[in-house]
């Protein structure tokens, strides 16, 4: 009996550090000194120094931060305004604009590259920091709106009636308790957001201009030309951040899971 | 003194959902409706295109080097879902028999890889299989193998690379619906005489299934367009529809034949989203966000 | 004008798509008084509840509230509170927060804010929990601030919907003890729904019968208990028997009909029935006497005893009559000399016999 049930949790331990594997020997070598990536010459600082130098990588991550931040707030604000006005105004329309609107996350990603370099060289804008954003935000959107949307059906009614009821007039009753319960949905989805907008590669090569790279890009073209071990140290500082961002989503989430329990369910 | 009748005042809230049916309309449905008209479009001689009606494009994907390149890519995208199947399915099932603590630490532990940069993890493998790479020093070292095996840009090496971006999602869905599965069910079956594995197809394969499903799409379709895994680990031995639309569009200039193949693509990957809602009767995919 | 009516309700109509919720309710409600709404889940009495507190608008039929017509008025204007099914306590907002909310909204100085918190917190002995969110409240204690909440604005009417359908038994009983000390102490009308009929029997001054979308019978809980107009509030409304018989012939006070190869009696004064129709009586189970030797000059008849039950400290004997259906008789005490298969005569008071759905709505 015992093998049984040690069996499976072998597997699933094998297969995270698979998983890992290839993160943890980015790491690792960014910490050697040698700069053939295959050859360890002892630790070393001296790739990060040399990425701290390198202007053009800093000009790259401030790239990519102002996109992930532009994209998923502006998702942000047109998923989440959708998902309540939705609530409010029933269109038949409805749902077949929220479909069209998902489909930036359903078709593959290279599909949507070229589609945007098609429709943006057909409006003559110019490639860049603009088209990256509203490129993004269509890939943003969804995010939000399917989370905020769950969100909002899975709230009970009847608080915001109880405002009312209390006294409030709609819109006071809108932002005393609708938005406050939908608000850690809003973030956990721009989150999401930023953190897919932040990764993108495909989506960027097709709409990025030529002054214009951002971190994945960089690192990608650097893969294709000479890899240096200052990618690897790059990289080991994504991987950080991520981390960072992936507790406070879990945070979010957890903010998420107390609200969600409304007191209906708890009580039965 | 009677007060105007109160409903529905869609007054202000049309406003909001207004930013959400511009922007769809301009930079999702426009887009969509131009790239299918652009592929019925003529190549101009240089750069660009001239406005005359043609079947050409898709007739030119019937030209064997394309077509090969769909059935490769086909041939790849299903090799890589069934791997992917093998190696996730068994995870996402396991994973759910866990306790909550667990399940919660393995639900993070999964989060930081799928959220990490692809690219970073990408760069990790062509570390590890490049000629006299991790890999082969370490195989060596254990004396398994005596030469290098130079897996970088190789066959075997882009299907790493692709079971590994993808594999995760497959675990998501997987677990999603073996989260929900009520276990008692199976003690049921194992009560009334079903064997560990009889009762294992018959009730916890059929109730994992839209999750299963959900999983071979979302890592389907996106094998078929991941032309930057193929590059950089395929080098130029791997080619894939991706590639050759990237190519078509970046290198040749042809964008109504990039159009034509994006539309043949997408037509497939919307045949495969077809086969699945007909099958599950499920409108969204599970797992998706 | 009935300077004492705070609320009336004039031929109220309400459907939800093809279904008729509501068909015509009227009601008039008096200062400081508490009224229950009874019925079975489905039968609109929640709906009735919601267009009083505007959180739907009806169909047809008029909404006044002091003689103010606040029909279409939002939910927002009307001085009228509710305690939810569910309570619906903001779950981002601690106790003290949720129960002040109607006065911060009303711009109400923070200081006398605080003051009236902890007023209304006193009121429902919850002192102390200020600062708790609700989701570390137990069921009972949600329920208290639910109330607390609704009663700080002193509203003209609080309305109620299942206030304590989420709660155990012994928390209800006691619930139901504070929330009638409660009305007293504030004078404050009730309007309370429930589909308990011993809760509504307990705290209500009238209580109002619902179904299908109508009242069947207004009136205090011993009209309705002690001469149920229906066969189906007598049913609902502590579970009487039914006996259906043919009149044999009325007097000035009482009718006499046949059923089960005997003669029953049933009071009835002011409503004259035709001989051979058919007539339709309610006994509750304690009127019912048992004899193994028929009384003398008694009307009744004879059954069999089938089954004895205890329940609660009350002995209950299930009656053989008719062919499936069966009457019980109950009393208090554990034992009685009688066992199953005997042969009983049973007879009862004739004023406690009430004759249901005269007017041939059943």
């Amino acid at each position: 009996m015992k093998n049984r049930t040690k069996l499976p949790n072998i597997y699933l331990g094998i297969v995270t550090a698979i998983m890992y594997l290839p993160i943890l020997i980015v790491i690792i070598y960014s910490f050697n000194e040698s700069r053939i990536s295959s050859v360890w010459e002892g630790f070393s600082f001296k790739w990060y120094a040399d990425l701290f130098r390198d202007k053009s990588i800093l000009d790259a991550l401030i790239n990519s931060i102002i996109l992930a931040s532009l994209s998923s707030l502006s998702a942000g604000v047109i998923g989440t305004l959708a998902a309540v006005g939705m609530t409010k105004v029933k269109l038949r329309t409805n749902s077949t604009v929220e479909y069209i609107a998902t489909l930036p996350i359903i078709i593959p990603e290279i599909i949507l590259g070229i589609i945007f370099l098609l429709y943006f060289s057909l409006l003559g804008l110019r490639f860049g920091m603009t088209t990256l954003i509203i490129a993004h935000t269509t890939f943003c959107v969804p995010y939000v709106l399917i989370l905020v949307k769950a969100r909002l059906a899975g709230m009970d009614k009847s608080f915001v009636e109880a405002a009312r009821d209390l006294g409030a007039s709609g819109p006071r009753a809108f932002f005393d308790i609708t938005l406050p319960l939908i608000l850690p949905a809003v973030a956990s989805g721009m989150l999401l957001s930023f953190a897919m907008s932040f990764d993108d590669v495909v989506i960027s090569v097709f709409v990025t201009g030529v002054n214009v790279n951002t971190l994945p890009l960089k690192i990608y073209t650097s893969l294709k030309t000479g890899v240096t071990p200052k990618i690897n140290a790059l990289c080991t500082l994504m991987f950080i951040a991520t981390i960072i961002l992936i507790m406070l989503s879990a945070y979010l989430g957890k903010l998420n899971r107390i609200n969600t329990t409304d007191s209906k369910e708890e009580t039965l | 003194m009677k007060k105007k009748k109160r409903k529905n005042r869609p007054g202000l809230s049309i406003f909001s959902i207004l930013p959400l049916y511009l922007f769809t309309i301009v930079f999702v449905a426009f887009p969509l409706i131009y790239l299918f008209v652009l592929s019925f479009l003529t190549r101009a001689e240089t750069w660009g295109v001239v406005n005359q009606l043609t079947l050409k494009n898709y007739l030119g994907i019937l030209d064997p080097i394309y077509l090969n390149t769909f059935i490769e890519s086909f041939k790849l995208a299903i090799l890589t879902t069934g791997l992917v199947i093998l190696v996730g399915y068994p995870y996402g099932y396991f994973m759910a028999k866990l306790n909550s603590d667990w399940r919660r630490r393995m639900m993070l532990l999964l989060m930081i890889p799928f959220w990490i940069s692809s690219l970073m993890r990408l760069f990790g493998w062509v570390t590890m299989f490049r000629a006299n790479g991790v890999l082969d020093k370490f195989l060596m070292m254990l004396g398994i193998i005596d030469e290098p095996l130079k897996l970088l840009y190789t066959y075997p090496a882009v299907v790493v690379g692709m079971v590994y971006a993808l594999t995760p999602f497959m675990i998501f869905s997987v677990y999603s619906s073996a989260e929900k599965l009520d276990w008692s069910m199976v003690e049921a079956a194992r009560d009334l005489g079903a064997t560990r594995w009889k009762a294992f197809v018959t009730v916890t394969l059929k109730l994992t299934l839209p999750g299963l499903l959900s999983g071979v799409v979302l890592t389907f379709i996106p094998s078929m367009g991941l032309f930057y895994i193929a590059e950089l680990l395929g080098g130029n031995k791997v080619v894939l529809v991706g590639n050759v639309i990237q190519e078509q569009l970046m290198k040749s200039h042809n964008w109504p034949f990039a159009a034509a193949l994006s539309v043949v693509l997408m037509a497939l990957t919307s045949f495969v989203i077809f086969l699945y809602r007909k099958i599950t009767k499920v409108k969204d995919l599970e797992g998706l966000v | 004008m009935d300077n004492n009516l705070i609320l009336k309700l004039e031929g109220i109509e309400k459907s939800f798509g093809e279904e008729k919720v509501l068909k015509g309710i009227d009601l008039s409600v008096a200062h400081g008084e508490f009224i229950t709404l009874l019925g079975p889940s489905g039968c609109g009495k929640t709906t009735t509840l919601r267009i009083i507190a505007g959180l739907e608008t009806p169909d047809r039929g008029r909404v006044l509230l002091e003689g103010r017509d606040v029909t279409d008025e939002e939910p927002n204007t009307r001085n009228v509170n509710t305690v939810f099914q569910n309570y619906a306590l903001f779950p981002h907002m601690n106790v003290e927060a949720n129960v002040g909310y109607s006065l911060r909204i009303k711009r109400v100085p923070k200081k006398e804010i605080v003051k009236r918190v902890e007023e209304a917190l006193e009121l429902v002995r919850l002192t102390g929990f200020e600062k708790r969110m609700p989701n570390e409240l137990s069921g009972g204690q949600r329920q208290r601030v639910a109330i607390a909440r609704s009663v700080i604005n002193q509203p003209k009417v609080l309305l109620l919907d299942e206030p304590l359908g989420a709660l155990d038994l012994q928390l209800r009983r006691e619930m139901q003890t504070e929330l009638k000390r409660l009305q007293t102490h504030l004078g404050i009308t009730f309007i309370y729904i429930t589909h308990d009929q011993e809760e509504a029997l307990n705290m209500s001054d009238r209580i109002a019968v619902m179904r299908d979308g109508v009242f069947e019978q207004l009136g205090s809980p011993s009209d309705v208990y002690d001469r149920p107009r229906t066969s189906y509030i007598a049913t609902f409304v502590g579970s009487a028997n039914i006996i259906k018989g043919k009149v044999v012939k009325q007097t000035e006070d009482s009718v006499f009909f046949s059923c089960c190869n005997g003669t029953g009696i049933a009071a009835l004064s002011g409503v004259t029935l035709s001989e051979e129709s058919e007539v339709t009586v309610a006994l509750r189970r304690e009127h019912l006497s048992l004899h193994k030797e028929k009384p003398e000059n008694a009307h009744g008849f004879w059954t069999v005893i089938k089954e004895k039950r205890f329940s609660g400290g009350i002995l209950q004997i299930l009656l053989s009559y008719g062919d499936d259906l069966e009457l019980i008789s109950s009393k208090q005490g554990l034992d009685s000399d009688m066992t199953v298969g005997d042969n009983v005569f049973v007879t009862w008071n004739p004023e406690n016999a009430v004759p249901v759905d005269l007017d041939g709505d059943q």
